[in-house]
This record gives C-alpha cells, sequence and structure tokens, in this order.
C-alpha cells in the first residue's frame, strides 16, 4: 500500500474505533472526555491547517471560532433556523471572516510576529463589538433554549455530541490528508518553506495562503458552532478571548505542527494532563492554563516537532541504524 | 533575426540614490544559450529580478514571446514560461528532493503522482537520482545546485534564467555540472545565465553580455567580449588594460 | 461636543495615561531593536510588576513609589534570567520560537497569578490616591501627574544609559550588527540578557507609577500587550523616541475616543490604528525583513 493509502486506512480505523466507545460505554466520565478531547482536536486540527501546513502562526483563531458560535447562536434565535441548517452558516461565515483578514494581511504581505498580532488584534475588535451591539446579547450573551431532538442538533446524551464532533473529526482529518496528497497542500508547503522560491515556479503565495486561511476558519467556526450546541451558551469572552485561540495553537505544536495525527496527538495528551491535575489539585482556576503554557515552553525547548515528531524522529534513527541491512 | 523570445527595453531602476541597473536593454533569442558576466555589484541578479517580476522597473519594459510582461508577478511569468534559479539556494528544506522537484512539477500538472513521477524523471536529467529520498537539507551544495536546477527545469520553461549555478562548486564539480547545462539547451530550452566562473562561460555562451554599475558596457561573443578593453578594466580596475598591455610592452622589450 | 471643558481634561488624562504607555512601550521597543524578538510577555511581566507592587504595600506596607527600588531591580533579574535560560535557549535561531516560548511565558504568568490571586481587581489605597491638581479648567488625580512626570523621567534615563553608557555603546553594536559584536569581543548572550532585563526594568517602573492610580488582575498585562504594540508599531519598531511621541498619542486617542464612542467602542480606535499600520505601512515601520 502506498503511503497515502496507510494513512487513509488509518484514519478510518481511527473513526471506527472511537465510534464504537459510546457502544462500549454508558459512563458520562469517560463519554465526557472523549468529547473534549475531540473537541479539542478539532480546534487544534484547523490552527494546523493555517499554522503548521501554512506556517503563518495565528494568535488569535479564537476570531473564527467565535463568528462560528455567534452565527450558530444568532441563526436559530433571531433567524429561527434549523440547527443544521445554522451549521451551515456558522462554517460559511467564519470561513468568509478569514477570507476577509487573510485579504487583508497577506495582500500587504503581513507573516511572522505579525501576522500572530494581527489576528490577535482582529479577535480583540471582535470581542468588543461583541460586547458593544445588541443582536450578540452584548456582555450578557446568548442562551440558546433546551430541546433535545436529532433536528435540532441537541442530544440527551453525551452519545450524540460524540458523534457529531467526531464527524468533524473525521471530516478535519481527510482534509488534512487531502493536504499532504494534492497540489494544493504542496504549494502550502513550498510557502511556508520558502515563498520566493515558490513565486519563482509558479506558486502564487497570497492565493495558496487565502485558501489555507478559509478552510481553516471555516473548520474552527464547526468548532464554535458544537461549543453552542453542547453548552447552549455564549458570551464575548468564551467566544472572542484568547483561551481557545491558545488551546487550539498549543494543541497543535505539542503534537507536531504540519502532521495528520499531530493535533489529535496534542489534544489528547493535554486533556490526560488537564484531568491528572484535576485529580490531584481538585477544580483550581488557572491551574489547566499553567500546565498549558508549560508544556507549550518545553516542548518550543526540547521538542520542536511536538510528539509526532518524535515518532519520525525515532523513525528516520531506526531506518538509519537498521535499514541498510534489511 | 526572428523575434527574441525575451527583449528588454531601457530597464532602470534604483534603490534610494543607488541606480542598480541603468537603461540597460537586451534581446535573448529563442533556443540560445547566453551568458550576462559582470563584477560584483555590477546589477546582474537585480536585472534577474526584474526580469522574472520580483521588482518592478522604474522604467523601461520587458517582453516575453512578444507579450509586455513589465511589472507582472513572478508567479504569472513562470506559467508563461520563465523561471529563474536563485543564487543562494533556496530549497523548501523540511521536504524531501522528490518533493521539492515535484512542487515545480505541478505547474503543468495537477495530480500529486503524476508531479512526483514527473520529478523522478527531472532528477535524472541532472544527476539527482540517487538522492530523491533524502531531506533538501542534507544535501551537499553542490546537490543542493542541481536541486534548484531541477526545481526550475520541473516548470518546464521555455526560458531559464539560472543565477550562479556553478558558483561554491569546486572544479570537479563544475565540470560535472557544464554538461548538464548543456544537455538542458540542447534539449531546446533557451538558457541566459549568470555567471563568474569564465572557464563555463567560454564554454557554453553563445553570446555574453558585460554588465557594469548597472550599465550594459560590452557584449559579443565569450572571446570578443574578454578581449574587450572596457570589460577588462570593469574587473581589475581604471587603467588595468593600459597597465598590461604596457607590462607587455616592457616584457618584450627585454 | 467640543465643549473645553470636558475636551481639556480628558486630553491631560490622555497625555498621563499615554507617558505610561510610552515607558512600557520603550521597554518593548528596546528588546525589539536589541535582539529583533517580540516579547509576547510583555504584558503578563507588566502583571506581575503590579502585584509586586500589591503586594510590597499590603503586607510590608511599603509606598507603591518608595518601591522603584526593590521592583524595578527584582524585573530587571526576572528579565535577565527570562532571556538567559529559557528564551535564548529555545529560540533555536528561529523567531517563531521566540514568539510561541514568550507566548507560553505569558500563558504560565497570567494563569499562576489566576491561581494565586483569584481573578478579583485589587486597588490600594494611599493617603494621595484622592489628591487632585487643579491644571486650567481641569482638575488631575496626583497620582497620574506623578506617574507622568516618573514615566518621563525614567525615558530620559533609559535614553542616556543606552545613548551615553558603556553597556548602551555594546548594545547599540549588537543591535547593529550580531556578529561584528562577537568579533569585537562584546558576549552577546549577555547583551542579550541586559537588554531584556532592563526591557522588564521598566515595566517596573511603570508598576510603581501606574498601581496608586490603577488596578490589578490576572488580565491587566493583556490590554497593555496591544497597547505597547499598537505605539511601538506606530513609532517605528527599535525608535526610542516614537515610542515615546507614540505613547503620548495612543494615550490621548484612548482618552478622547472613550469620551466621545463609549469606553469599550474607543478601545476599538486603538486596535484600529493598529491593525491599519500593520497593513499599510509594515515595510516602511518594521524594515524589509518582517
Amino acid at each position: 500500500m502506498t503511503s497515502g493509502g496507510k494513512e487513509l486506512a488509518g484514519i478510518f480505523l481511527f473513526v471506527a474505533l472511537v465510534a464504537g466507545i459510546p457502544l462500549a460505554t454508558d459512563s458520562g466520565v469517560i463519554l465526557n472526555f472523549v468529547m473534549m478531547a475531540l473537541y479539542a482536536a478539532l480546534l487544534a486540527q484547523a490552527w494546523n491547517i493555517l499554522g503548521g501546513f501554512g506556517g503563518q502562526f495565528s494568535f488569535g483563531h479564537a476570531l473564527f471560532f467565535g463568528t462560528g458560535a455567534y452565527i450558530q447562536a444568532i441563526a436559530q434565535l433571531q433567524g429561527g433556523l434549523n440547527a443544521w441548517l445554522a451549521l451551515f452558516m456558522a462554517v460559511a461565515g467564519s470561513a468568509g471572516v478569514g477570507a476577509l483578514v487573510g485579504a487583508l494581511s497577506f495582500r500587504y504581505g503581513l507573516k511572522g510576529s505579525y501576522f500572530a498580532l494581527v489576528t490577535l488584534a482582529f479577535a480583540e475588535v471582535f470581542r468588543i463589538l461583541a460586547l458593544s451591539v445588541p443582536f450578540t446579547g452584548a456582555g450578557v450573551g446568548l442562551m440558546l433554549p433546551l430541546h433535545e431532538s436529532f433536528a435540532n442538533m441537541q442530544f440527551g446524551s453525551r452519545k450524540g455530541y460524540v458523534y457529531l464532533v467526531l464527524a468533524f473529526v473525521a471530516a478535519a482529518l481527510l482534509l488534512t490528508w487531502w493536504l499532504k496528497h494534492s497540489r494544493f497542500g504542496a504549494y502550502l508547503q513550498a510557502v511556508r518553506d520558502n515563498e520566493d522560491a515558490a513565486r519563482a515556479i509558479g506558486v502564487n503565495p497570497f492565493g495558496v495562503k487565502l485558501g489555507a486561511i478559509v478552510l481553516s476558519g471555516g473548520l474552527m467556526g464547526a468548532g464554535g458552532a458544537f461549543y453552542v450546541q453542547v453548552f447552549q451558551y455564549i458570551d464575548p469572552g468564551i467566544a472572542y478571548g484568547p483561551g481557545t485561540s491558545v488551546e487550539a495553537l498549543v494543541a497543535a505544536i505539542v503534537g507536531g505542527m504540519g502532521t495528520l495525527w499531530g493535533p489529535v496527538l496534542g489534544a489528547l495528551v493535554l486533556h490526560v494532563l488537564a484531568d491528572l491535575t484535576r485529580n490531584l489539585f481538585g477544580q483550581l482556576p488557572g491551574i489547566n492554563m499553567v500546565i498549558y503554557g508549560m508544556v507549550l515552553v518545553l516542548i518550543v525547548m526540547f521538542l520542536p516537532r511536538g510528539i509526532a515528531g518524535l515518532g519520525a524522529t525515532a523513525k528516520s534513527l531506526w531506518k538509519k541504524s537498521g535499514g541498510r541491512r534489511g | 533575426m526572428a523575434e527574441p523570445l525575451l527583449a528588454i527595453k531601457g530597464l532602470s531602476i534604483s534603490f534610494g540614490g543607488l541606480k542598480a541597473v541603468q537603461n540597460v536593454s537586451l534581446d535573448v533569442p529563442e533556443g540560445s544559450l547566453t551568458a550576462l558576466i559582470g563584477p560584483n555589484g555590477a546589477g546582474k541578479t537585480t536585472l534577474f529580478a526584474l526580469m522574472s517580476g520580483f521588482l518592478k522597473p522604474d522604467s523601461g519594459t520587458v517582453q516575453f514571446a512578444g507579450q509586455d510582461i513589465t511589472g507582472c508577478a513572478p508567479h504569472l511569468n513562470a506559467r508563461r514560461g520563465m523561471t529563474r534559479t536563485f543564487q543562494i539556494v533556496q530549497p523548501f528544506a523540511t521536504q524531501t528532493v522528490r518533493e521539492n522537484i515535484a512542487v515545480g512539477a505541478h505547474l503543468h500538472l495537477k495530480e500529486r503522482r503524476s508531479a512526483l513521477s514527473q520529478a523522478e524523471e527531472v532528477a535524472a536529467r541532472v544527476g539527482l537520482s540517487a538522492q530523491l529520498d533524502k531531506p533538501a537539507s542534507d544535501l551537499t551544495v553542490a546537490g543542493r545546485k542541481r536541486l534548484e536546477l531541477a526545481r526550475a527545469l520541473a516548470t518546464r520553461p521555455r526560458l531559464l534564467l539560472l543565477d550562479e549555478v556553478l558558483a561554491g562548486l569546486n572544479p570537479q564539480e563544475i565540470a560535472e555540472m557544464i554538461p548538464v547545462v548543456r544537455g538542458i539547451a540542447q534539449s531546446g530550452v533557451t538558457v541566459l545565465m549568470i555567471e563568474h566562473v569564465m572557464q563555463a562561460v567560454m564554454n557554453l555562451a553563445q553570446h555574453v553580455w558585460v554588465l557594469a554599475q548597472g550599465q550594459l558596457i560590452a557584449q559579443g561573443t565569450p572571446a570578443e567580449v574578454t578581449a574587450d578593453e572596457k570589460v577588462v578594466e570593469a574587473y581589475l580596475g581604471h587603467g588595468t588594460a593600459a597597465r598590461l598591455r604596457a607590462a607587455a610592452l616592457a616584457g618584450a622589450a627585454t | 461636543m467640543f465643549d473645553s471643558g470636558i475636551l481639556f481634561p480628558s486630553l491631560i488624562n490622555g497625555l498621563t495615561t499615554g507617558a505610561v504607555y510610552a515607558l512600557i512601550a520603550l521597554g518593548l521597543t528596546l528588546i525589539y531593536g536589541v535582539l529583533h524578538i517580540i516579547n509576547f510577555a510583555h504584558g503578563a511581566a507588566l502583571m506581575v510588576a503590579l502585584y509586586a507592587v500589591y503586594l510590597l504595600k499590603e503586607r510590608f506596607g511599603i509606598d507603591p513609589y518608595l518601591a522603584l527600588p526593590l521592583v524595578v531591580p527584582g524585573m530587571f533579574v526576572l528579565g535577565y534570567a527570562l532571556q538567559r535560560l529559557i528564551i535564548n535557549r529555545a529560540s533555536h535561531g528561529k523567531d517563531e520560537n521566540i514568539l510561541l516560548v514568550t507566548l507560553g511565558l505569558s500563558i504560565v504568568m497570567e494563569n499562576a497569578a489566576l491561581l494565586f490571586f483569584k481573578s478579583d481587581t485589587r486597588t490600594i489605597e494611599t493617603a494621595y490616591t484622592l489628591t487632585t491638581v487643579a491644571i486650567g479648567p481641569a482638575m488631575i488625580a496626583l497620582p497620574k501627574l506623578v506617574a507622568f512626570a516618573g514615566a518621563l523621567l525614567v525615558s530620559g534615563l533609559l535614553l542616556w544609559i543606552v545613548g551615553k553608557t558603556d553597556l548602551g555603546r555594546a548594545i547599540r553594536a549588537v543591535a547593529k550588527e550580531k556578529h561584528g559584536a562577537k568579533l569585537m569581543g562584546i558576549d552577546v548572550d549577555h547583551v542579550y540578557a541586559m537588554s531584556f532585563g532592563i526591557g522588564l526594568a521598566c515595566l517596573g517602573a511603570a508598576a510603581c507609577f501606574l498601581l496608586p492610580a490603577y488596578y490589578v488582575n490576572p488580565q491587566v498585562g493583556g490590554g497593555f500587550v496591544l497597547v505597547a504594540f499598537t505605539v511601538v508599531v506606530l513609532g517605528g519598531m527599535g525608535s526610542f523616541v516614537g515610542a515615546l511621541l507614540g505613547g503620548l498619542l495612543i494615550g490621548v486617542v484612548e482618552s478622547l475616543g472613550g469620551l466621545y464612542l463609549g469606553e469599550s467602542l474607543g478601545q476599538i480606535g486603538i486596535f484600529a490604528i493598529f491593525i491599519a499600520v500593520l497593513l499599510f505601512r509594515p515595510q516602511g515601520l518594521f524594515g524589509a525583513k518582517a
């Protein structure tokens, strides 16, 4: 089998295994853990498309998350739309915000630290706007009424949400797989590695980066919509505050940027760490984030390719020592 | 003579007060192998950047295959058939040799699989077949120069602008590279190269332009150009030609 | 609407806040100018300094202004150590890594503060907290005037250090040509750490001047970090005079924006300036390499 074929098989195996968990257990603790870990993986996968494959580090990915969340809530509350239709709009709307921010930033050649800062500033602008305009419920936030049914995308048990977010994660995995095996993905990575060299051989960096931020934003918006469906509540701090941006970025970097499984791995590791600390210290505000921050610093110091990169490094060492004989 | 593949007219650009390229005009005939030479800082790489669209000229025009492309973006020019390489090699460091070349091949091939297999063929043409699955960052300087060449070649250019593909190579590596460049030209690709290694220029180029301080000071066959006093002076300093002549006379007298 | 009775005090208020912004931005621009990195932990470090001032006052009764000789060297040591022990080692020669590490540090600092102090907003009471001074028709809080004068004084001191001392000469040499400075026998890692230390020491001074008229909570740095970046971007990365003028300007914009647009929309004005400058004048303000 080709490497691409093996990866596809891996994705299907992963989805099948995780899909089996709700069939095997009714434990709320386990189902909640699986749901939250998958949700974190989804955010990290979204960040990874632009940050990992595109090399454009966004510090304000909450911009897309929050936009998706608000569209999901407002379309149902004010627009009276069906939740599934709202989801479609949430994804399209956050992708559209991605297109807008991307068009502005990339047209004017922002990269590196400046791109990170400008995304952060955009997220702040949206947070303040959400605090100031009436249709977002301002500081009070928006509450979605509880009507559990499939048509409303609200489920009586965590199991429904696990399947919903698993579907998103599977879509994100397939999208990432496509990046690794398509011309668009090759161009995106070429621009990340060396923009001038890519331009010289026919790559349009603006278009490629714009495509990446649209995909990344749309996926992040799906994450926001999912959040609203699960918790039935959104406010400006949750939507556009730095917490979500940080969570998406840290999980992707810890797991391994620009890899297929890195974001999933990173989200899982961080959630296991978070649960462990909760068991050790109890519910203390901020302790999770302290640990996320420390893990981020340590990973950048000692494992810049992330956990998935560790596997690749070990593999190449193994090949070097044993490959000749085999 | 047939219409030139690349025609530049009165090209000028300055940075601050420095006139990097001044009123340069030249025609590159289709199917030719030509060279641009000149001392360091003469503006050769700047001229390449103006031709390929990395810089916009203050004045003057660039025509490619009869079309005015002045100020067009580099990726559009690459799609038209003009591809440049860089003097300081610019590999996609995290990717393998095969993947690097495939990015170039994607210009005409949408399918990943066909781009990757095209990469193998191109690698063979520049002698990189053995290194296909190595990360680009593991290559030697000579290997990187070949990769730079291969990536550009994979775009199937009509005109290849080679910026010092021989710089930094040892004599044996240069001797190995010269037939590769000649092979490319013989396959029908028009080649314009910036080169410092005179042995290669004498060996390869049909026509040579000499740039000094941003201006075209001479042109002709390699033999004509190297015999030109202005060229000798540009390389070795003002008055050198006269001193050399005097020295030769003095040598003959004794 | 253009009643000078409201406009003038608002202007003075903006200038006093702006002077503190300038001081914070000076630290940031020094770090950028020398190390060519964006210190994303700048706001969090200011928050740490504010808590230090707060604790010194609440636990030991030390007046914020008298805390200067403790907090400024303390922040210097913190900065020196962070650069030397963590940031320098994590960079692996890539700017992105520094950005990520300073982001990580800011996350740790902010949430550690949340852990120790909870999310409560805290203020201190001093004898002069409510004292006001009349300047023309405006009544300005005394601590704000002290902050204004103090911030300008420290800025002047910083300019003198960079311009006239041996350390300043080394800093300028490293900022200009790292490799050349190394060849001249300058210990580049030491100069980096000194610059980072001085940058954070500025925050120590800013915190002492700020707290009597301000407050502290774990998130307080977040607001300042974007304001400081805006100032630095406006003034030109690495330019001291630019940071000074930019700080004053942003202070005034914020104050007037708050007056006419309301507090939260007024803040948008700052971000709008920030985004606009980044987008439309990036090369001119940052130099060719972004």
